[in-house]
């Protein structure tokens, strides 16, 4: 009996880091592919830009969520719902701008940094930067341009990760923005 | 914790990534992206099996560890088992899977046959570096012959020493 349980618990670990490993065998080998974090650090972004407009139908097919009104929605949204569902985490929401264009997803625990130190030489790496394409991408498919950095990262030491979202415009014709 | 469809989403972007288009590949670009891929697998197969607990480790058998692949392992990371597993005693196991789920977007007709090993290379890795760290050196390949169903052939490399085969490209 308690093999078959120790059986379970072995599956559902091993599945849960699946991910973060793989991703981090990921970032190792475009260290080595390219010369600098720069140039690893959009690669990140363009791959995660890529994930991102095709994650955006498995979330909108398995959240049931409703077309958002405003940038505020989209915020509770990101934060409750589409981190919760895919890394099993929440960011609180906060630091918004007066006009209520741009706000700040603040993560205790990034998932993705288990087990992960950056090497001295890497300072100007970004780690989770495939968040900020996933995030870039899905939201061009529902018709909104944005912009997501990275402005805090417990990684470099910060005490928590911040990406700092920012809206841009709305895209009003159906084909998506040309990649460079 | 990350949901599942995650890693296979992460996994088809890897794989056109590391296969970006350029006109100066050839052939032998070609089996350098699919090594890359497979050496990938591998750190991954490996870091799993370090997560096991002590008791998993002390497997005496061979083909106890061979079950566990195509159960535990692969319900872990793919949420079905390995369809059926075959050898011949030797060393060599066979392990097939019907509808392998890294295959089946790529499955409809035969044109995509060609691109079937792009697909497999990280989790012929991935099964190798498993075994590496049970104990076992290995030489895993894998072939289709209708998408999307794949075979995986493992063949237990004795006695026990460095594996030149697979370059780790680390």
């Amino acid at each position: 009996m308690s093999r078959q349980a120790n059986r379970g618990t072995e599956s559902k670990k091993m599945s849960s880091e699946l991910f973060t490993l793989t991703y981090g065998a990921l970032v190792t080998q475009l260290c080595k592919d390219y010369e600098n974090d720069e140039d690893v650090n959009k690669q990140l972004d363009k791959m995660g830009y890529n994930i991102g407009v095709r994650l955006i139908e498995d979330f909108l097919a398995r959240s049931n969520v409703g077309r958002c009104h405003d940038f505020r929605e989209t915020a509770d949204v990101i934060a409750k719902v589409a981190f919760k569902m895919y890394l099993g985490i929440t960011p609180s929401i906060t630091n918004w701008s007066p006009a209520g264009d741009e706000f700040s997803l603040i993560l205790e625990n990034n998932p993705l940094v288990d087990f992960v130190e950056l090497p001295d030489n890497h300072s100007s790496l970004i780690y989770s930067n495939l968040l900020c394409g996933v995030l870039r991408g899905a939201l061009e498919m529902v018709q909104m341009a944005v912009e997501a950095k990275f402005v805090q990262d417990t990684l470099k030491g910060d005490g928590v990760t911040e990406i700092r979202m920012r809206f841009i415009r709305r895209i009003e014709d159906n084909l998506p923005a040309g990649e460079e | 914790m990350a949901d599942t469809v995650l890693f296979e989403f992460l996994h088809t972007e890897m794989v056109a990534e590391l296969w970006a288009p350029d006109p100066d590949r050839g052939p032998r670009a070609q089996k350098i992206g699919l090594s890359i891929l497979e050496s990938m697998g591998f750190r991954v197969g490996q870091a799993l099996g370090e997560r096991l607990p002590q008791e998993t480790l002390g497997f005496r058998e061979e083909l106890d560890v061979l079950k566990f692949l195509c159960k535990d392992l692969w319900v872990a990371v793919f949420h079905k088992q390995m369809d059926s597993l075959h050898t011949d005693h030797q060393g060599t196991y066979v392990l097939q899977d019907n509808s392998f789920p890294l295959l089946v977007p790529i499955a409809s007709g035969l044109q995509y046959m060609e691109e079937a090993p792009k697909f497999l290379a990280f989790t012929c890795g991935l099964l190798c570096g498993a075994l590496s760290t049970l104990g076992f050196q290995s030489l895993v390949t894998a072939s289709v012959t209708a998408l999307p169903a794949c075979k995986f052939q493992v063949v237990i490399q004795k006695p026990r020493g460095p594996v030149p085969s697979l370059k780790e490209a680390l």
